[in-house]
Protein backbone atom coordinates (compact mmCIF):
# COMPACT_ATOMS: atom_id res chain seq x y z
CA UNK A 1 0.00 0.00 0.00
CA UNK A 2 1.33 3.41 -0.99
CA UNK A 3 1.88 6.19 1.51
CA UNK A 4 0.21 9.57 1.45
CA UNK A 5 2.37 12.17 -0.30
CA UNK A 6 3.23 15.57 1.21
CA UNK A 7 0.44 17.27 -0.73
CA UNK A 8 -2.07 14.81 0.68
CA UNK A 9 -0.82 15.46 4.21
CA UNK A 10 -1.13 19.25 3.75
CA UNK A 11 -4.70 18.75 2.56
CA UNK A 12 -5.35 16.49 5.52
CA UNK A 13 -3.97 19.09 7.97
CA UNK A 14 -6.21 21.81 6.52
CA UNK A 15 -9.21 19.48 6.64
CA UNK A 16 -8.59 18.59 10.28
CA UNK A 17 -8.14 22.29 11.13
CA UNK A 18 -11.49 23.02 9.44
CA UNK A 19 -13.20 20.29 11.47
CA UNK A 20 -11.66 21.33 14.78
CA UNK A 21 -11.78 25.14 14.40
CA UNK A 22 -15.32 25.86 15.61
CA UNK A 23 -15.07 23.27 18.39
CA UNK A 24 -11.79 24.69 19.68
CA UNK A 25 -13.12 28.25 19.46
CA UNK A 26 -16.18 27.43 21.58
CA UNK A 27 -13.96 25.89 24.25
CA UNK A 28 -11.43 28.77 24.14
CA UNK A 29 -14.08 31.46 24.50
CA UNK A 30 -15.64 29.66 27.47
CA UNK A 31 -12.56 30.37 29.59
CA UNK A 32 -12.69 34.14 29.16
CA UNK A 33 -12.56 36.26 32.33
CA UNK A 34 -14.41 39.08 30.53
CA UNK A 35 -18.12 39.72 30.75
CA UNK A 36 -18.48 39.69 26.97
CA UNK A 37 -17.24 37.61 24.04
CA UNK A 38 -13.77 38.41 22.78
CA UNK A 39 -11.23 36.57 20.72
CA UNK A 40 -8.39 36.10 21.31
CA UNK A 41 -9.10 36.14 25.03
CA UNK A 42 -6.75 37.57 27.59
CA UNK A 43 -6.39 35.58 30.77
CA UNK A 44 -8.07 32.44 31.95
CA UNK A 45 -11.03 32.02 34.22
CA UNK A 46 -13.62 29.45 35.17
CA UNK A 47 -16.11 32.19 35.98
CA UNK A 48 -18.51 31.27 33.17
CA UNK A 49 -18.51 27.61 34.14
CA UNK A 50 -19.45 28.61 37.69
CA UNK A 51 -22.12 30.88 36.21
CA UNK A 52 -23.94 27.83 34.77
CA UNK A 53 -24.92 26.93 38.33
CA UNK A 54 -26.80 30.24 38.61
CA UNK A 55 -29.12 29.22 35.79
CA UNK A 56 -31.29 26.43 37.19
CA UNK A 57 -33.30 26.29 33.96
CA UNK A 58 -30.23 25.00 32.10
CA UNK A 59 -29.52 22.42 34.81
CA UNK A 60 -33.14 21.30 34.76
CA UNK A 61 -33.07 21.02 30.97
CA UNK A 62 -29.89 18.94 31.22
CA UNK A 63 -31.51 16.58 33.72
CA UNK A 64 -34.64 16.30 31.57
CA UNK A 65 -32.51 15.59 28.49
CA UNK A 66 -30.76 12.73 30.28
CA UNK A 67 -34.06 11.22 31.44
CA UNK A 68 -35.64 11.65 28.02
CA UNK A 69 -32.68 10.02 26.27
CA UNK A 70 -32.53 7.13 28.77
CA UNK A 71 -36.27 6.41 28.61
CA UNK A 72 -36.73 6.76 24.87
CA UNK A 73 -33.67 4.73 23.93
CA UNK A 74 -34.57 1.96 26.39
CA UNK A 75 -38.13 1.70 25.07
CA UNK A 76 -36.85 1.91 21.48
CA UNK A 77 -34.42 -0.96 22.06
CA UNK A 78 -37.23 -2.95 23.71
CA UNK A 79 -39.28 -2.57 20.54
CA UNK A 80 -36.32 -2.98 18.19
CA UNK A 81 -34.98 -6.31 19.52
CA UNK A 82 -38.07 -8.46 18.75
CA UNK A 83 -38.67 -6.55 15.50
CA UNK A 84 -35.07 -7.14 14.41
CA UNK A 85 -35.33 -10.86 15.22
CA UNK A 86 -38.53 -11.09 13.16
CA UNK A 87 -36.93 -9.29 10.21
CA UNK A 88 -33.62 -11.15 10.39
CA UNK A 89 -34.91 -14.70 10.54
CA UNK A 90 -38.42 -14.93 9.14
CA UNK A 91 -39.63 -14.47 5.59
CA UNK A 92 -43.14 -13.10 5.85
CA UNK A 93 -45.52 -10.99 3.80
CA UNK A 94 -44.82 -7.31 4.27
CA UNK A 95 -41.35 -7.89 5.69
CA UNK A 96 -39.70 -5.34 3.43
CA UNK A 97 -42.51 -2.83 3.93
CA UNK A 98 -42.20 -3.14 7.71
CA UNK A 99 -38.43 -2.67 7.55
CA UNK A 100 -38.85 0.42 5.38
CA UNK A 101 -41.46 1.79 7.78
CA UNK A 102 -39.21 1.27 10.81
CA UNK A 103 -36.29 2.97 9.07
CA UNK A 104 -38.43 5.78 7.60
CA UNK A 105 -37.71 8.34 10.38
CA UNK A 106 -34.17 8.50 8.95
CA UNK A 107 -35.62 9.79 5.69
CA UNK A 108 -38.33 12.13 7.02
CA UNK A 109 -36.90 15.59 7.75
CA UNK A 110 -36.99 16.28 11.48
CA UNK A 111 -38.79 19.58 10.86
CA UNK A 112 -41.62 17.63 9.28
CA UNK A 113 -41.69 15.17 12.19
CA UNK A 114 -41.73 18.10 14.62
CA UNK A 115 -44.69 19.68 12.83
CA UNK A 116 -46.53 16.36 12.58
CA UNK A 117 -46.07 15.68 16.31
CA UNK A 118 -47.06 19.23 17.24
CA UNK A 119 -50.33 18.81 15.35
CA UNK A 120 -50.89 15.25 16.61
CA UNK A 121 -50.17 16.00 20.27
CA UNK A 122 -52.30 19.14 20.29
CA UNK A 123 -55.18 17.06 18.93
CA UNK A 124 -54.88 14.28 21.52
CA UNK A 125 -54.07 16.57 24.44
CA UNK A 126 -50.39 15.74 24.91
CA UNK A 127 -48.85 19.03 23.81
CA UNK A 128 -45.99 20.29 25.92
CA UNK A 129 -45.90 17.10 28.01
CA UNK A 130 -42.87 15.01 28.87
CA UNK A 131 -44.75 11.92 27.67
CA UNK A 132 -45.08 13.55 24.24
CA UNK A 133 -41.31 14.13 24.14
CA UNK A 134 -40.63 10.50 25.06
CA UNK A 135 -43.05 9.15 22.41
CA UNK A 136 -41.59 11.33 19.66
CA UNK A 137 -38.01 10.50 20.62
CA UNK A 138 -38.77 6.75 20.54
CA UNK A 139 -39.68 7.20 16.87
CA UNK A 140 -36.55 9.12 15.86
CA UNK A 141 -34.08 6.88 17.67
CA UNK A 142 -35.64 3.50 16.86
CA UNK A 143 -34.03 3.24 13.38
CA UNK A 144 -30.56 3.58 14.90
CA UNK A 145 -31.28 0.88 17.48
CA UNK A 146 -32.89 -1.36 14.86
CA UNK A 147 -30.00 -1.14 12.39
CA UNK A 148 -27.39 -2.19 14.93
CA UNK A 149 -29.52 -5.00 16.44
CA UNK A 150 -30.31 -6.21 12.90
CA UNK A 151 -26.63 -6.28 11.98
CA UNK A 152 -25.84 -8.50 14.97
CA UNK A 153 -28.93 -10.72 14.48
CA UNK A 154 -28.05 -11.72 10.92
CA UNK A 155 -24.86 -13.49 11.91
CA UNK A 156 -26.31 -15.82 14.54
CA UNK A 157 -26.05 -19.54 13.98
CA UNK A 158 -29.61 -20.69 14.65
CA UNK A 159 -28.45 -24.23 15.37
CA UNK A 160 -27.31 -23.03 18.80
CA UNK A 161 -30.87 -22.03 19.61
CA UNK A 162 -32.25 -25.28 18.22
CA UNK A 163 -29.82 -27.13 20.47
CA UNK A 164 -31.09 -25.21 23.51
CA UNK A 165 -34.72 -25.99 22.62
CA UNK A 166 -33.97 -29.67 21.96
CA UNK A 167 -32.36 -29.81 25.40
CA UNK A 168 -35.67 -28.71 26.87
CA UNK A 169 -35.30 -24.93 27.26
CA UNK A 170 -38.48 -22.90 26.78
CA UNK A 171 -38.54 -20.19 24.09
CA UNK A 172 -38.19 -17.51 26.75
CA UNK A 173 -35.20 -19.20 28.41
CA UNK A 174 -33.63 -19.74 24.99
CA UNK A 175 -34.06 -16.05 24.20
CA UNK A 176 -32.68 -14.85 27.52
CA UNK A 177 -29.80 -17.29 27.91
CA UNK A 178 -28.80 -17.92 24.27
CA UNK A 179 -30.10 -15.36 21.78
CA UNK A 180 -29.80 -12.20 23.86
CA UNK A 181 -26.15 -12.77 24.86
CA UNK A 182 -25.33 -13.38 21.17
CA UNK A 183 -26.89 -10.11 19.98
CA UNK A 184 -25.72 -8.14 23.05
CA UNK A 185 -23.04 -6.10 21.20
CA UNK A 186 -25.70 -4.83 18.81
CA UNK A 187 -28.14 -4.16 21.64
CA UNK A 188 -25.61 -2.16 23.68
CA UNK A 189 -24.22 -0.16 20.76
CA UNK A 190 -27.74 0.41 19.41
CA UNK A 191 -28.86 1.73 22.79
CA UNK A 192 -25.86 4.05 23.03
CA UNK A 193 -26.37 5.45 19.54
CA UNK A 194 -30.08 5.90 20.27
CA UNK A 195 -29.26 7.68 23.54
CA UNK A 196 -26.85 10.10 21.84
CA UNK A 197 -29.27 10.84 19.02
CA UNK A 198 -32.05 11.55 21.48
CA UNK A 199 -29.81 13.73 23.64
CA UNK A 200 -28.63 15.82 20.65
CA UNK A 201 -31.99 16.08 18.87
CA UNK A 202 -33.02 19.72 18.51
CA UNK A 203 -34.93 20.26 15.25
CA UNK A 204 -37.95 18.11 16.06
CA UNK A 205 -37.94 18.81 19.79
CA UNK A 206 -38.03 22.59 19.34
CA UNK A 207 -41.57 22.21 17.95
CA UNK A 208 -42.98 20.09 20.75
CA UNK A 209 -41.09 21.24 23.84
CA UNK A 210 -42.77 23.72 26.18
CA UNK A 211 -40.95 26.29 28.34
CA UNK A 212 -41.45 24.05 31.39
CA UNK A 213 -40.54 20.75 29.70
CA UNK A 214 -37.60 21.20 27.40
CA UNK A 215 -34.23 19.71 26.57
CA UNK A 216 -30.78 21.22 26.91
CA UNK A 217 -30.08 21.58 23.15
CA UNK A 218 -33.45 23.29 22.64
CA UNK A 219 -32.92 25.70 25.54
CA UNK A 220 -29.43 26.45 24.27
CA UNK A 221 -30.74 26.99 20.75
CA UNK A 222 -33.49 29.38 21.87
CA UNK A 223 -31.01 31.28 24.06
CA UNK A 224 -28.50 31.62 21.19
CA UNK A 225 -31.20 33.00 18.91
CA UNK A 226 -31.56 35.98 21.26
CA UNK A 227 -28.01 36.57 22.37
CA UNK A 228 -24.61 34.93 22.20
CA UNK A 229 -22.58 35.40 25.37
CA UNK A 230 -19.84 33.51 27.23
CA UNK A 231 -22.49 31.55 29.13
CA UNK A 232 -23.63 29.63 26.04
CA UNK A 233 -20.04 28.83 25.15
CA UNK A 234 -19.28 27.50 28.64
CA UNK A 235 -22.40 25.29 28.45
CA UNK A 236 -21.44 24.17 24.94
CA UNK A 237 -17.86 23.55 26.04
CA UNK A 238 -19.13 21.34 28.88
CA UNK A 239 -21.25 19.42 26.36
CA UNK A 240 -18.27 19.04 24.01
CA UNK A 241 -16.08 17.80 26.85
CA UNK A 242 -18.67 15.22 27.95
CA UNK A 243 -19.16 14.07 24.37
CA UNK A 244 -15.41 13.72 23.90
CA UNK A 245 -15.19 11.40 26.91
CA UNK A 246 -18.15 9.33 25.67
CA UNK A 247 -16.62 9.27 22.19
CA UNK A 248 -13.30 7.87 23.38
CA UNK A 249 -15.04 5.21 25.49
CA UNK A 250 -17.25 4.24 22.53
CA UNK A 251 -14.28 4.06 20.21
CA UNK A 252 -12.51 1.71 22.61
CA UNK A 253 -15.63 -0.45 23.03
CA UNK A 254 -17.05 -0.68 19.52
CA UNK A 255 -14.95 1.37 17.11
CA UNK A 256 -16.61 4.60 15.96
CA UNK A 257 -16.57 3.71 12.27
CA UNK A 258 -18.40 0.45 12.91
CA UNK A 259 -20.95 2.21 15.11
CA UNK A 260 -21.70 4.68 12.32
CA UNK A 261 -21.52 2.33 9.38
CA UNK A 262 -24.21 0.34 11.16
CA UNK A 263 -22.44 -2.98 11.46
CA UNK A 264 -21.51 -3.71 15.05
CA UNK A 265 -19.26 -6.74 15.13
CA UNK A 266 -19.46 -9.11 18.02
CA UNK B 1 -45.85 -22.96 24.34
CA UNK B 2 -47.42 -23.54 20.97
CA UNK B 3 -47.65 -20.55 18.70
CA UNK B 4 -48.43 -20.88 15.05
CA UNK B 5 -45.01 -20.26 13.46
CA UNK B 6 -46.63 -18.08 10.83
CA UNK B 7 -47.74 -15.71 13.55
CA UNK B 8 -44.34 -15.46 15.27
CA UNK B 9 -42.87 -12.66 13.11
CA UNK B 10 -46.08 -10.70 13.43
CA UNK B 11 -46.07 -11.08 17.21
CA UNK B 12 -42.42 -10.05 17.37
CA UNK B 13 -42.72 -6.96 15.20
CA UNK B 14 -46.28 -6.17 16.30
CA UNK B 15 -45.48 -3.80 19.18
CA UNK B 16 -43.14 -1.67 17.08
CA UNK B 17 -45.63 -1.77 14.19
CA UNK B 18 -48.47 -0.48 16.38
CA UNK B 19 -46.25 2.30 17.72
CA UNK B 20 -45.27 3.35 14.19
CA UNK B 21 -48.83 3.30 12.87
CA UNK B 22 -49.94 5.40 15.84
CA UNK B 23 -46.99 7.76 15.99
CA UNK B 24 -45.66 8.10 12.44
CA UNK B 25 -48.43 7.39 9.99
CA UNK B 26 -51.30 9.08 11.81
CA UNK B 27 -49.42 12.35 12.63
CA UNK B 28 -48.24 12.58 9.01
CA UNK B 29 -51.73 11.95 7.66
CA UNK B 30 -53.12 14.57 10.06
CA UNK B 31 -50.51 17.08 8.89
CA UNK B 32 -51.32 16.36 5.24
CA UNK B 33 -55.02 16.99 6.02
CA UNK B 34 -54.13 20.14 7.95
CA UNK B 35 -52.50 21.59 4.85
CA UNK B 36 -55.95 21.64 3.20
CA UNK B 37 -57.63 23.48 6.11
CA UNK B 38 -58.58 27.12 6.08
CA UNK B 39 -56.93 29.70 8.31
CA UNK B 40 -57.55 33.33 9.16
CA UNK B 41 -55.88 35.86 11.42
CA UNK B 42 -58.93 36.05 13.71
CA UNK B 43 -60.84 32.84 13.05
CA UNK B 44 -57.82 30.55 13.46
CA UNK B 45 -57.84 27.06 11.94
CA UNK B 46 -61.11 26.13 10.28
CA UNK B 47 -61.76 22.56 9.11
CA UNK B 48 -62.95 23.51 5.65
CA UNK B 49 -61.38 22.06 2.53
CA UNK B 50 -59.35 24.58 0.58
CA UNK B 51 -56.28 24.49 -1.65
CA UNK B 52 -55.35 28.10 -0.93
CA UNK B 53 -52.31 27.16 1.22
CA UNK B 54 -50.86 25.07 -1.57
CA UNK B 55 -51.70 27.73 -4.08
CA UNK B 56 -50.02 30.40 -1.94
CA UNK B 57 -46.83 28.39 -1.41
CA UNK B 58 -46.48 27.45 -5.08
CA UNK B 59 -47.56 30.75 -6.66
CA UNK B 60 -46.13 33.38 -4.29
CA UNK B 61 -42.66 34.64 -5.29
CA UNK B 62 -41.69 35.01 -1.63
CA UNK B 63 -41.87 31.25 -1.00
CA UNK B 64 -40.41 30.55 -4.40
CA UNK B 65 -37.31 32.51 -3.39
CA UNK B 66 -36.96 30.63 -0.09
CA UNK B 67 -37.29 27.20 -1.71
CA UNK B 68 -34.80 28.31 -4.37
CA UNK B 69 -32.34 29.39 -1.69
CA UNK B 70 -32.79 26.09 0.17
CA UNK B 71 -32.05 24.16 -3.01
CA UNK B 72 -29.03 26.34 -3.83
CA UNK B 73 -27.54 25.95 -0.34
CA UNK B 74 -28.10 22.18 -0.39
CA UNK B 75 -26.46 21.84 -3.82
CA UNK B 76 -23.41 23.90 -2.83
CA UNK B 77 -23.00 22.00 0.44
CA UNK B 78 -23.23 18.67 -1.41
CA UNK B 79 -20.69 19.78 -4.02
CA UNK B 80 -18.18 21.02 -1.42
CA UNK B 81 -18.54 17.92 0.76
CA UNK B 82 -17.74 15.81 -2.33
CA UNK B 83 -14.73 17.97 -3.21
CA UNK B 84 -13.22 17.83 0.28
CA UNK B 85 -14.75 14.66 1.73
CA UNK B 86 -13.70 12.25 -1.03
CA UNK B 87 -9.95 13.09 -0.94
CA UNK B 88 -10.03 13.09 2.87
CA UNK B 89 -11.61 9.63 2.94
CA UNK B 90 -8.97 8.41 0.48
CA UNK B 91 -6.17 9.87 2.61
CA UNK B 92 -7.63 8.37 5.80
CA UNK B 93 -7.92 5.00 4.12
CA UNK B 94 -4.22 5.01 3.20
CA UNK B 95 -3.03 5.76 6.74
CA UNK B 96 -1.63 3.13 9.05
CA UNK B 97 -4.43 1.64 11.21
CA UNK B 98 -3.20 3.52 14.26
CA UNK B 99 -3.27 7.00 12.72
CA UNK B 100 -6.47 6.17 10.91
CA UNK B 101 -8.11 5.38 14.25
CA UNK B 102 -6.98 8.68 15.73
CA UNK B 103 -8.12 10.80 12.80
CA UNK B 104 -11.41 8.95 12.36
CA UNK B 105 -12.15 10.03 15.90
CA UNK B 106 -11.35 13.64 14.92
CA UNK B 107 -13.27 13.59 11.65
CA UNK B 108 -16.33 11.49 12.55
CA UNK B 109 -16.45 12.26 16.28
CA UNK B 110 -18.06 15.70 15.80
CA UNK B 111 -21.20 13.89 14.61
CA UNK B 112 -21.79 13.05 18.26
CA UNK B 113 -21.44 16.67 19.41
CA UNK B 114 -24.65 18.68 19.58
CA UNK B 115 -25.20 20.54 16.33
CA UNK B 116 -26.04 23.66 18.36
CA UNK B 117 -22.60 23.64 19.98
CA UNK B 118 -20.87 23.14 16.62
CA UNK B 119 -22.85 25.93 14.97
CA UNK B 120 -22.14 28.25 17.90
CA UNK B 121 -18.43 27.88 17.06
CA UNK B 122 -19.07 29.17 13.54
CA UNK B 123 -21.19 32.03 14.89
CA UNK B 124 -18.20 33.04 17.03
CA UNK B 125 -15.81 32.82 14.06
CA UNK B 126 -18.05 34.58 11.53
CA UNK B 127 -18.91 38.02 13.02
CA UNK B 128 -17.23 41.20 11.76
CA UNK B 129 -14.98 41.08 14.86
CA UNK B 130 -14.59 37.28 14.65
CA UNK B 131 -11.35 35.44 13.99
CA UNK B 132 -12.00 34.89 10.27
CA UNK B 133 -12.51 38.61 9.70
CA UNK B 134 -9.43 39.43 11.81
CA UNK B 135 -7.32 36.92 9.90
CA UNK B 136 -8.46 38.15 6.48
CA UNK B 137 -7.69 41.75 7.49
CA UNK B 138 -4.28 40.81 8.90
CA UNK B 139 -3.37 38.88 5.75
CA UNK B 140 -4.43 41.81 3.60
CA UNK B 141 -6.99 39.70 1.71
CA UNK B 142 -9.83 41.92 2.87
CA UNK B 143 -9.80 45.70 3.26
CA UNK B 144 -12.88 45.91 5.45
CA UNK B 145 -14.15 43.62 8.19
CA UNK B 146 -15.86 40.57 6.68
CA UNK B 147 -19.16 39.61 8.28
CA UNK B 148 -20.30 36.13 7.29
CA UNK B 149 -23.17 36.07 9.78
CA UNK B 150 -26.60 36.12 8.11
CA UNK B 151 -25.07 35.30 4.70
CA UNK B 152 -25.60 32.31 2.44
CA UNK B 153 -21.83 31.76 2.34
CA UNK B 154 -21.80 31.49 6.13
CA UNK B 155 -24.67 28.97 6.14
CA UNK B 156 -22.94 26.90 3.43
CA UNK B 157 -19.62 26.81 5.35
CA UNK B 158 -21.26 25.84 8.64
CA UNK B 159 -23.49 23.19 7.03
CA UNK B 160 -20.51 21.75 5.16
CA UNK B 161 -18.75 21.37 8.50
CA UNK B 162 -21.78 19.69 10.08
CA UNK B 163 -22.38 17.27 7.18
CA UNK B 164 -18.96 16.40 5.71
CA UNK B 165 -18.46 13.47 8.16
CA UNK B 166 -21.36 11.67 6.43
CA UNK B 167 -19.57 11.95 3.09
CA UNK B 168 -16.29 10.69 4.58
CA UNK B 169 -18.14 7.72 6.11
CA UNK B 170 -19.92 6.81 2.87
CA UNK B 171 -16.74 6.99 0.79
CA UNK B 172 -14.70 5.12 3.43
CA UNK B 173 -17.25 2.30 3.28
CA UNK B 174 -16.83 2.12 -0.51
CA UNK B 175 -13.02 2.28 -0.28
CA UNK B 176 -12.91 -0.58 2.18
CA UNK B 177 -14.63 -2.84 -0.35
CA UNK B 178 -11.85 -2.19 -2.88
CA UNK B 179 -9.29 -4.83 -3.59
CA UNK B 180 -5.85 -3.19 -3.12
CA UNK B 181 -4.36 -5.71 -5.59
CA UNK B 182 -6.16 -3.99 -8.45
CA UNK B 183 -4.47 -0.70 -7.58
CA UNK B 184 -1.12 -2.43 -7.29
CA UNK B 185 -1.66 -4.19 -10.61
CA UNK B 186 -2.37 -0.87 -12.35
CA UNK B 187 0.74 0.63 -10.81
CA UNK B 188 2.95 -2.31 -11.75
CA UNK B 189 1.71 -1.92 -15.33
CA UNK B 190 3.14 1.61 -15.29
CA UNK B 191 0.14 3.80 -14.47
CA UNK B 192 0.91 7.05 -12.61
CA UNK B 193 -0.62 7.66 -9.19
CA UNK B 194 -3.11 10.10 -10.72
CA UNK B 195 -4.11 7.67 -13.47
CA UNK B 196 -4.64 4.90 -10.91
CA UNK B 197 -6.85 7.20 -8.88
CA UNK B 198 -8.85 8.40 -11.86
CA UNK B 199 -9.21 5.17 -13.84
CA UNK B 200 -9.16 2.50 -11.12
CA UNK B 201 -10.18 3.93 -7.72
CA UNK B 202 -12.70 6.61 -8.70
CA UNK B 203 -14.99 4.45 -10.89
CA UNK B 204 -15.29 1.93 -8.07
CA UNK B 205 -16.17 4.44 -5.35
CA UNK B 206 -18.68 6.45 -7.41
CA UNK B 207 -21.64 4.61 -5.81
CA UNK B 208 -20.27 5.54 -2.36
CA UNK B 209 -19.90 9.17 -3.41
CA UNK B 210 -23.42 9.20 -4.82
CA UNK B 211 -25.03 7.67 -1.74
CA UNK B 212 -23.05 10.08 0.45
CA UNK B 213 -24.31 12.94 -1.73
CA UNK B 214 -27.92 11.83 -1.30
CA UNK B 215 -27.53 11.79 2.50
CA UNK B 216 -25.78 15.17 2.59
CA UNK B 217 -28.22 16.79 0.18
CA UNK B 218 -31.26 15.56 2.10
CA UNK B 219 -29.86 16.71 5.44
CA UNK B 220 -28.72 20.08 4.04
CA UNK B 221 -32.08 20.78 2.39
CA UNK B 222 -33.97 20.06 5.62
CA UNK B 223 -31.40 21.50 8.07
CA UNK B 224 -32.88 23.72 10.73
CA UNK B 225 -30.61 24.65 13.65
CA UNK B 226 -27.59 25.75 11.59
CA UNK B 227 -29.46 28.01 9.12
CA UNK B 228 -31.55 29.37 12.01
CA UNK B 229 -28.45 30.41 14.00
CA UNK B 230 -26.18 31.51 11.12
CA UNK B 231 -28.85 32.75 8.72
CA UNK B 232 -31.13 34.21 11.37
CA UNK B 233 -34.55 35.58 10.55
CA UNK B 234 -33.20 37.54 7.60
CA UNK B 235 -32.07 34.51 5.60
CA UNK B 236 -34.85 31.96 5.71
CA UNK B 237 -34.74 28.44 4.31
CA UNK B 238 -37.63 25.97 3.99
CA UNK B 239 -37.20 24.52 7.49
CA UNK B 240 -36.94 27.88 9.27
CA UNK B 241 -39.86 29.18 7.20
CA UNK B 242 -42.06 26.30 8.37
CA UNK B 243 -40.93 26.98 11.96
CA UNK B 244 -41.92 30.65 11.70
CA UNK B 245 -45.33 29.82 10.23
CA UNK B 246 -46.00 27.40 13.06
CA UNK B 247 -44.62 29.18 16.09
CA UNK B 248 -44.66 32.90 15.20
CA UNK B 249 -47.39 33.54 12.61
CA UNK B 250 -49.38 30.57 13.94
CA UNK B 251 -50.65 29.83 10.43
CA UNK B 252 -50.48 26.07 10.91
CA UNK B 253 -52.21 25.05 7.64
CA UNK B 254 -49.69 27.05 5.60
CA UNK B 255 -46.79 25.65 7.66
CA UNK B 256 -48.19 22.15 7.07
CA UNK B 257 -48.24 22.74 3.30
CA UNK B 258 -44.58 23.85 3.42
CA UNK B 259 -43.68 20.77 5.46
CA UNK B 260 -45.49 18.48 2.99
CA UNK B 261 -43.66 20.00 0.02
CA UNK B 262 -40.35 19.51 1.80
CA UNK B 263 -41.24 15.91 2.70
CA UNK B 264 -42.50 14.90 -0.74
CA UNK B 265 -39.57 16.56 -2.54
CA UNK B 266 -36.97 14.94 -0.32
CA UNK B 267 -38.50 11.46 -0.27
CA UNK B 268 -38.80 11.60 -4.07
CA UNK B 269 -35.17 12.66 -4.42
CA UNK B 270 -33.86 10.06 -1.94
CA UNK B 271 -35.90 7.11 -3.28
CA UNK B 272 -35.36 8.14 -6.91
CA UNK B 273 -31.61 8.54 -6.67
CA UNK B 274 -31.19 5.37 -4.60
CA UNK B 275 -33.06 3.43 -7.31
CA UNK B 276 -30.87 5.03 -9.96
CA UNK B 277 -27.64 4.28 -8.10
CA UNK B 278 -28.65 0.67 -7.48
CA UNK B 279 -29.65 0.08 -11.08
CA UNK B 280 -26.65 1.83 -12.59
CA UNK B 281 -24.14 0.20 -10.27
CA UNK B 282 -25.87 -3.10 -9.58
CA UNK B 283 -22.63 -5.04 -9.91
CA UNK B 284 -21.05 -3.13 -7.02
CA UNK B 285 -23.83 -4.08 -4.62
CA UNK B 286 -23.69 -7.82 -5.22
Amino acid sequence: MRRNGPLALVFHAIFVAFILAPIVVVCAVAFTPEGYLSLPTKGFSLRWFKAILDYPEFLRAFRDSLWLAALSSTIAIGLAVPAALAIARYRFIGREAITALFLSPLMIPHVVLGIAFLRFFSQIGLSGSFLGLVLSHIIVVLPFALRLVLASSYGIDQRIEHAAISLGASSFVTFRRVTLPLIMPGVVSGWVLAFINSFDEVTMTVFIASPSTTTLPVRLFLYIQDNIDPLVSSISASLILMTAVVMIVLDRLFGLDRLFLGSAKS
Amino acid sequence: MTVNPKLTPLLLSGPALLVFIGLVISPLVMTALLSFYDWGQYKGIVAEFTIKNWHEVIADGYYYEIFGRTLRIALFVTLITVLIGVPEAYILNRMTPRWRGVFLLVVIGPLLISVVARTLGWALLFGSTGLISQALLALGIAREPVDLMFTETGVVIALTHVLVPFMVLAVMAALQRLNPDVENAAMSLGASAFTVWRRVVLPQIVPGILSGSVIVFALAASAFATPAIIGGRRLKVAATLAYDEFLNTLNWPLGAAIAMILLVALVAIIVGSNRLIERRYAQVFE
